[in-house]
């Protein structure tokens, strides 16, 4: 069993195997279930992630009112051409807001890793999709890659918000599917591991403060934003860039930052943007309390 | 490592918003129900730290019912648990504790009726995995690193060597165990880890062993 990422690349490189077999080899071992129960069980996911995303691109909004609509009015500007950055970048943020405005509205999801950074791996899969044209057992083992790195942020670090800030939840996300992205486009599995280390240096310090302690704002435009820095750090590693930091020491540095991070910045809508006067006004509106109560 | 498979990190397929809040929270209320084998008639809830701060956002409270009513992470009927809790009659309380817990996601859960009560504590770490880590005021040492069963028994002789004998039949070796007790001669609890996986036959040829109450499978 694969600890950590330079002992899943040195089994993939070893052994002349993508990263997704290295995974869906050891899924086999531990649980004892055969490769067609494993790959149709990430196929059900996948059919879920697909589901999401077309909810969300024919619009949704959430009980509150804070999220929703943003999918589509991003897919409308794509169609006019007019964009400044590029279609699959923007393609693939529209699919990441698809995903979490549909979890917002208590639509059905699948965590990769969390509900809340549930947006940025099949955003980003099915942006590449249209460019890559995989099977679909590529796109299935899009997925096991994902959680093969997953798999050792879980483990050596956290995905959880509320132990280790956004950067645990979205962070993670955003270096899975640049990882992920990596392999789909032909990479070797140490350009994986380059693009989910660049990828997690960026997110890195990135709190947790949910308006409300709703899963909303920010956190559906930051599945956009770890969605669009996904795209770019897999160009990048693909590009042959490495970076200096090993991608288990920036796992270890997040970890640690995760630590030292104040409660109150961890998914208890006390600081960051949940303290704001905007934030706070949003949060006495939709639970019906009076701001003077809640100033005592 | 407390995660095993590719599914804890690509999954569970669930209902919004949060994987920790929401669907974890679901699996505290279920893996209650399923160690209380009925439907409780009343229910006390305590949410720690981030769990009291945030369970209306994350429909924590509505997620947790969800759970005590047997619903799973993906069944849509969690929007609506509160309101069948109510068509029920089970009363629902809920309480926001202030104490801090050295979990951020922790839930205390009281439920019961007119045979019985049960109490246990569960901490939701992230991507909608759980652990229990109290039931019935029995502290459960598990790693999370192992598959592990629970056995609720009567305090026998005897009752632990045979649940020991069913899982050496099986090949099953066990890593570490824990047995305890509050008075001798009543409810006794025994926590077992084991190296391998524990099939739904083996369960069941331990439940139906003498003196044995209840056989859960707390960690796949």
């Amino acid at each position: 069993m694969f600890r950590n990422v330079a002992e899943l690349v040195e089994l993939a490189e070893s052994q002349g195997k993508k990263i997704s077999q290295i995974m869906i080899e050891q899924e086999m071992q531990v649980t004892g279930r055969t490769r067609e129960q494993v790959i149709g069980m990430m196929d059900k996911n996948l059919e879920v992630m697909e589901k999401a995303i077309e909810r969300g691109l024919n619009g949704v909004h959430s009980h509150s009112g804070l999220t929703g609509g943003d999918a589509v009015l991003l897919q409308e500007y794509i169609k006019k051409g007019n964009f400044l950055s590029g279609e699959i970048i923007l393609d693939a943020v529209s699919k990441a807001v698809a995903t979490n405005e549909v979890n917002a509205a208590m639509g059905t999801i699948c965590a990769t890793p969390t509900a809340g950074s549930a947006g940025v791996v099949p955003g980003t899969l099915f942006a590449v999709k249209n460019k890559i044209n995989p099977t679909r057992e590529q796109m299935i083992d899009f997925l096991f890659v994902s959680g093969a790195f997953g798999f050792v942020v879980a483990n050596n670090a956290s995905i959880s918000g509320a132990a280790g800030g956004c950067q645990a939840e979205v962070g993670s996300a955003a270096g899975m599917a640049a990882a992920a992205i990596v392999e789909i486009a032909g990479g070797t599995p140490s350009q994986s591991a380059e693009a989910m280390a660049i990828t997690l240096k960026n997110m890195l310090g990135l709190v947790c403060d949910p308006v409300a302690g709703l899963v909303e704002v920010p956190c559906v435009k930051r599945n956009a934003m770890g969605a669009a820095n996904a795209m770019i750090a897999a160009d990048m590693a693909l590009a042959g860039i490495t970076s200096r930091i090993p991608c288990d020491e920036v796992i270890d540095a997040m970890y640690k930052i995760g630590l030292s991070m104040p409660v109150g910045l961890r998914e208890t809508a006390q600081g960051g943007l949940a303290a704001t006067p905007t934030g706070r006004e949003l949060e006495a509106k939709i639970f019906g309390i009076s701001l003077d109560v809640k100033k005592k | 490592m407390k995660y095993k498979s590719v599914f804890d990190i690509i999954g569970p397929i669930m209902i919004g918003p949060s994987s920790s809040h929401t669907a974890g929270a679901a699996r505290i209320g279920r893996m209650a129900r399923n160690l209380f084998n009925r439907e409780p008639k009343w229910a006390e809830i305590s949410f720690y730290g981030s769990f009291a701060k945030t369970y209306k956002g994350h429909g924590t409270d509505v997620a947790i019912v969800g759970g005590l009513l047997d619903f799973d992470t993906f069944d849509e009927r969690i929007i609506h648990a509160l309101d069948l809790a109510n068509e029920k009659e089970m009363k629902i309380t809920f309480i926001e504790e202030d104490a801090l817990t050295d979990h951020p996601n922790t839930a205390r859960v009281r439920i019961g009726d007119d045979n019985g009560e049960l109490e246990l504590v569960g901490i939701s770490i992230g991507g909608g995995k759980i652990e229990i880590i109290e039931l019935n005021g029995f502290e459960l040492k598990l790693s999370g690193h192992h598959p592990a069963i629970l056995v609720v028994h009567e305090d026998r002789f005897g009752a632990i060597a045979n649940v020991a004998n069913i899982l050496a039949k099986h090949q099953i070796n066990i890593g570490h165990m824990d047995v305890s007790r509050k008075e001798k001669g009543k409810m006794a609890l025994m926590t077992i880890e084991v190296d391998q996986n524990i099939e739904q036959a083996v369960l069941d040829e331990i439940t139906a062993l003498p003196n044995i109450t209840k056989v859960t499978k707390i960690v796949d």
